[in-house]
């Protein structure tokens, strides 16, 4: 089985099942719509046995990429090349998992256009999944940007009542970075000659061209994150994108700036990244308080939950440039984490979305009398996101925490003050919509989850806690390759650093 | 044995928890009483192998965190400090669900009450059970949790919401302390075990580190962000705010919880961390300037509460700041013994407070009480037995373990310890004082309740008196059946090495050496405590509203619990909003939107809306020509660098 094209086909197996459903479930027609629906959730459904496939034939031992495959595409060094690590596998199986959630949470709330709705999550999976899977700069780079595309449209064309301004938005602060990353690849293609991901880590940019090549990087990624002051697209696009849409967004898309990071400016770019961590550092504590306590004053649900994930974003980007174990591995379990919570957050969301039609705070109250098992879902992911122990929330911030107080006693202490702020809009936001009294006229005949909805929630549930308890099965998939990736940037440090002493003793 | 003990209350929650409902509420209660009880059996046989038979275990469960060098476990670990502890929650904890049966029986939500009660007994049972600093830090916020679920359980109420969200963040800011408290002993020892942490403490003494830009003692600086944790969980000064207002929950909640063993979790940790803090005196002292203010404070605020429960709390504030400051001291053994023998008394006045309120149709305030006596003869009886414990007559509980507190306060010779000694002492008198206010208030005089109420005042049904007459006997027995292994003549071989005393501590001796008056002034407080409140509010009972009246201002601050609820919300809960609402609507709109996409996007905007109404709403496409435009910019790049090649 190893030697089958498994990354090609989890990659490629949704655009498969957007073409079928683009060919044969024409007519526009309530079969239609309900054929489109049921190919999309088994096509999200295969490819996310497969990514389960991937998953229980991947070697923990080794920081080799693995499931390589590598044809001749436009020649000149740029190759059609996949292969995941440690690093990226886990990213690969959570895009999987939330796809056919995604696909179950639209059934009903999405009812114009529901072909295209499906298409367009189907070629979203395709890209999100390549960016994962690529291990060539210029593939990497086309499912980079090619996911902004379906993104854009299902918040512009499902969106809510200001789409449109959130999605140029949105598209407006991306394609800003994309253009800086397009010329940091140019570059780096002219100097070394391939655009093979693991040849590029070798290769060895001198510092001030990784000064400059990190700086491009940056902007793309930061936006991604997205980074203090770079953010303001987010809570927009939030708010504006069906259910689905908002789950992608915080589950998947954000992750890719923390992935960008790591694939590209750690490894390529070491002494730029050391170079830059007060940078990075300043930028991330300011997310972290700054975003929590604007979190404080919101009155809309997904604003509150949308300006939580930059927040949480902030520990992340934190815990990467640590260098350290602890912060870079619970950087990526923060991730895996917050693509759960966060996704189940804004499906918690929706859910009364779906029934109400409003995210203002305000309209609810009192829903745990009509709702007692929507209330119990919807605290285990608040719990989740504060970071109570025994959730997946406290292993990632525990272990960045951890690995940036080696580092910095200021951004540790400024961080973890962050968590009592997370902790204070949470629970505010839990009590405004949950408890009190039930009173408002329309909330009293309220339907608690149905099984569909239940169906969803409940692996996230699980996995909320389960991730919290025993994170050994995911933090075991990271071990070696942040080791490995911990080694490079230190070889890399310690070469710099003994050039820099032979270049003294040269000028003495 | 030891997998059930703290398995058996988790296995209950889960059951009752998802299908309370389906069960109903008989078997609810069943199975988590049973559990609890069970539990509580296997406890004192834990105690019977592990502390009198002087026998520590440790039960392995598996990995939890392991990333790199930070590697962390799921152990039990029963050594004589957990065995006590397991004895204290367990025991308490049992009762309390027993009495819950009786107490909640009006309720509408009893399978869920039982359950939280379970999950409550669980997180605790994880703390005290924990082998490294991690557990303890799930275990600790596991109960935080608890807590926070069961002030809120009536969740109609606004003032059980907010009392529930401010006992949550209150302790967060202490959890903050205690997390990088955490942090910082990774960075130091590198590891979180006890075991490994505690054999190379003796080797960082006097060195000192980087924190926030300062060099600081290591192991002061570590103790004091421990402390910090201990002091919001144990609710002292100023981080108690959060208690007395926990008293929105249910009574037996606030026995629980909120008196005999959450809140002593803190006490539990300093003397968990007796071998590290041994090695900074300054935390110590530290640790018993908090404690001593903190009792002298909590007592005098006491004095004046109307609400019974209320009394109660500021009482179990005022008392976990003598535990603190026996700490201090050094003197563990003293701490733990008031922790053991206050968790019964203590527990007892709640629950037999929790009897009055059913009596009365759920009244609280002791201004609407009175003349109720002769109705509820035992749990008069009851709380009698609780108050003399508390106040420290012999031979009761509270005899035996606060007068040793005092003592060895006094015997140390330190500044801080002649300061705790003294407020302590103030803080005895006014226990006595309040604790027989209440009891005057509530139980004798003429009623003050209307009619409608006292003609329903009623003793308190078996599930609940059971539950008081095991929490008395304990009152009066724990002290003299204990004493001599917590503090007497065994306390060495009853410890072993569970607590940790250095070479140079000798307070355990020195308390045998104390003058005659310091033994005697505990008792003599008590009584004359006794006698003003009986003149107060038996003989003249004009006294208490003429002082009020004289000194306004300063009952007023009493009342107002020295403003501290007012302060905080002045200097942190308004500018946090304040602060919010800027940063969003200035900074985020104004400064970062306004120069930076809105700019530019009022421009694209103009356009797009000038296409849509073109295309009157046909945004697909148009969105569509975007990404033909992208896809267009994109290989244009692509080819001309390709070219270029």
């Amino acid at each position: 089985m190893s030697d089958w094209p498994l990354l090609s086909l989890v990659t490629f197996l949704p655009l498969v099942g957007a073409g079928f459903i683009f060919l044969f479930a024409q007519g526009g027609d309530a079969q239609a719509d309900r054929n489109a629906k049921s190919v999309a959730l088994m096509t999200t459904t295969l490819t996310f046995l497969i990514s389960l496939v991937i998953w229980a034939n991947f070697d923990n031992g080794t920081a080799e990429f693995q499931f390589v495959e590598q044809h001749g595409w436009l020649g000149g060094g740029i190759d059609y090349r996949m292969g995941v690590d440690g690093i990226s596998l886990l990213f690969v199986v959570l895009t999987a998992f939330l796809m056919p959630i995604c696909i179950l949470a639209s059934w009903q709330s999405v009812t114009t256009r529901v072909r295209e709705y499906m298409i367009a999550f189907l070629l979203l999976e395709t890209m999100m999944v390549g960016v994962f899977c690529a291990l060539d700069f210029v593939l990497f780079y086309l499912f980079f940007e090619g996911g902004l595309i379906p993104m854009f449209l299902i918040i512009g064309v499902w969106g809510g009542a200001r789409r449109v301004y959130s999605s140029f938005k949105f598209f407006l602060y991306t394609l800003l970075g994309s253009v800086l990353l397009l010329l940091a690849l140019i570059y780096m293609y002219f100097e070394a000659g391939t655009t093979d991901i693991p040849t590029l880590m070798a290769h060895g940019f001198t510092a001030e061209e990784q000064t400059w090549l990190w700086l491009a990087m940056f902007a793309s990624f930061a936006v991604k994150m997205p980074m203090w002051p770079v953010h303001t697209w987010l809570p927009d696009a939030h708010v504006e994108a069906p259910t689905a849409g908002s789950v992608i967004l915080a589950g998947v898309l954000l992750k890719m700036g923390g992935y960008g990071f790591l694939r590209f400016s750690l490894p390529m770019l070491p002494l730029a990244s050391d170079l830059f961590v007060p940078l990075v550092f300043t930028l991330s504590v300011i997310a972290v308080i700054y975003t929590s306590l604007v979190a404080l004053v919101q009155e809309d649900m997904k604003k509150l939950i949308a300006y939580s994930s930059v927040a949480h974003m902030g520990f992340v980007t934190i815990g990467i440039f640590t260098f350290n174990t602890q912060g870079i591995e619970g950087s990526i379990f923060q991730m895996l984490s917050h693509g759960i919570v966060s996704a189940a957050l804004f499906l918690c969301v929706g859910v009364v979305y779906d029934r109400i039609h409003s995210r203002e705070i305000a309209r609810y109250g009192g829903l745990v009398n009509r709702m007692p098992v929507y209330a119990f879902t919807f605290m285990v992911f608040m719990l989740a996101s504060v970071g109570l122990p025994g959730t997946s929330g406290f292993v990632g911030e525990i272990l960045i925490l951890v690995g940036v107080y080696q580092v910095n006693t200021w951004v540790a202490a400024l961080a973890a003050l962050g968590v009592i702020l997370g902790a204070a809009y949470m629970l505010w936001l839990y009590r405004r919509t949950i408890f009190g009294e039930l009173k408002k006229e329309d909330l009293k005949q309220i339907l608690d989850l149905d099984r569909r909805e239940i169906v969803y929630f409940a692996p996230l549930v699980v996995l909320a806690i389960l991730m919290g308890v025993m994170p050994g099965p995911f933090l075991d998939v990271l071990h070696v390759s942040v080791d490995h990736l911990i080694e490079q940037y230190q070889t890399a440090m310690q070469a710099a650093s003994e050039a820099a002493d032979v270049a003294q003793l040269a000028a003495k | 044995m030891y997998h059930a003990i703290v398995f058996l209350p988790l296995l209950a929650f889960l059951i009752v928890g998802s299908l309370g409902r389906v069960l109903g509420d008989r078997p609810s209660q069943w199975i988590t009483c049973g559990a609890v009880i069970i539990s509580a059996l296997l406890s004192l046989l834990a105690f019977w192998q592990v502390a009198l038979g002087g026998q520590a275990v440790r039960v392995d469960i598996g990995s939890w965190i392991v990333s790199g060098t930070f590697d962390v476990s799921w152990a039990l670990r029963i050594d004589q400090l957990t065995a006590v502890m397991l004895v204290v929650v367990n025991g308490v904890s049992a009762l309390v669900h027993v009495y819950s049966v009786g107490y909640m029986s009006h309720d509408p939500h009893k399978p869920r009450f039982m359950a939280y009660l379970s999950l409550f007994t669980f997180a605790m049972l994880m703390l005290v059970t924990a082998d490294n600093f991690l557990q303890l830090f799930f275990g600790w916020e596991g109960v935080g949790l608890a807590s926070y679920l069961l002030i809120g359980f009536w969740y109609h109420r606004p003032t059980a919401n907010a009392a529930a969200i401010k006992a949550f963040l209150v302790n967060r800011v202490g959890d903050f302390g205690l997390a990088l408290g955490i942090m910082a002993i990774f960075t130091v020892f590198g590891s979180l075990d006890f075991d490994t942490v505690f054999a190379a403490t003796p080797g960082q003494v006097g060195k000192s580190f980087n924190f926030l830009s300062w060099e600081w003692d290591v192991m002061t600086t570590i103790c004091i962000l421990l402390f910090i944790g201990a002091m919001g969980k144990s609710a002292q000064v100023p981080l108690h705010t959060w208690l007395p207002d926990a008293m929105e929950g249910p009574t037996p909640v606030s026995a629980l919880i909120h008196a005999a063993t959450m809140v002593t979790a803190g006490v539990f940790l300093v003397a968990r961390c007796s071998p590290m803090f041994e090695f900074s005196p300054t935390a110590l002292v530290v640790v018993t300037i908090v404690g001593g203010t903190t009792a002298f404070f909590a007592a005098t605020v006491g004095l004046v509460q109307n609400d019974i429960k209320r009394v109660i709390a500021y009482s179990t504030c005022s008392q976990l700041g003598y535990m603190f400051f026996a700490l201090g001291v050094g003197a563990y053994p003293m701490a733990i013994f008031h922790l053991f023998t206050h968790a019964f008394f203590k527990a007892l006045l709640f629950l037999g407070s929790g009897s009055v309120i059913h009596a009365m149709s759920d009244e609280q305030d002791m201004r609407r009480m009175g003349g109720i006596y002769k109705y509820v003869p035992q749990t008069t009886g009851l709380m009698w037995v609780g108050s003399l414990a508390l106040a420290g007559f012999w031979p009761l509980a509270g005899y035996y373990s606060k007068d040793a507190i005092l003592e060895s306060a006094f015997a140390v010779h330190t500044g801080a310890g002649e300061y705790a000694f003294w407020l302590g002492m103030a803080a005895a008198v006014m226990t006595a004082f309040y604790s027989w206010r209440l009891l005057f208030m509530t139980f004798a005089g003429e009623p003050r309740a209307s009619q409608e109420v006292m003609r329903h005042v009623h003793e308190s049904p078996l599930s609940m008196l059971i539950p008081l007459y095991f929490l008395a006997a304990g009152s009066i027995l724990s002290g003299v059946l204990f004493v001599h292994y917590f503090v007497g003549e065994g306390h060495v071989e009853f410890w072993g090495q569970a607590i940790f005393m250095a070479p140079g501590n000798d307070v355990m001796e020195a308390v045998h050496h104390v003058p005659t008056w310091v033994k005697v002034a505990p008792l003599v407080a008590g009584i004359v405590g006794i006698l003003v409140a009986w003149q107060f509010y038996i003989r003249r009972r004009d006294i208490p509203a003429g002082l009020a009246k004289i000194n306004h201002e300063v009952y007023e601050f009493l009342l107002n619990k020295w403003y501290f609820d007012e302060l905080f919300e002045l200097i942190f809960v308004r500018p946090a909003k304040w602060l919010g609402r800027l940063l969003w609507k200035t900074g985020d709109g104004r400064i970062i939107d306004g120069f930076g996409p809105d700019g530019i996007a009022a421009s694209v905007l103009n356009l797009a809306r000038r296409a849509s109404a073109l295309q009157s709403g046909y945004l697909y496409h148009y969105a569509f020509a975007m990404l033909i435009g992208v896809a267009a910019l994109v290989s244009w790049y692509y080819i001309s660098s390709g070219g270029g090649h």
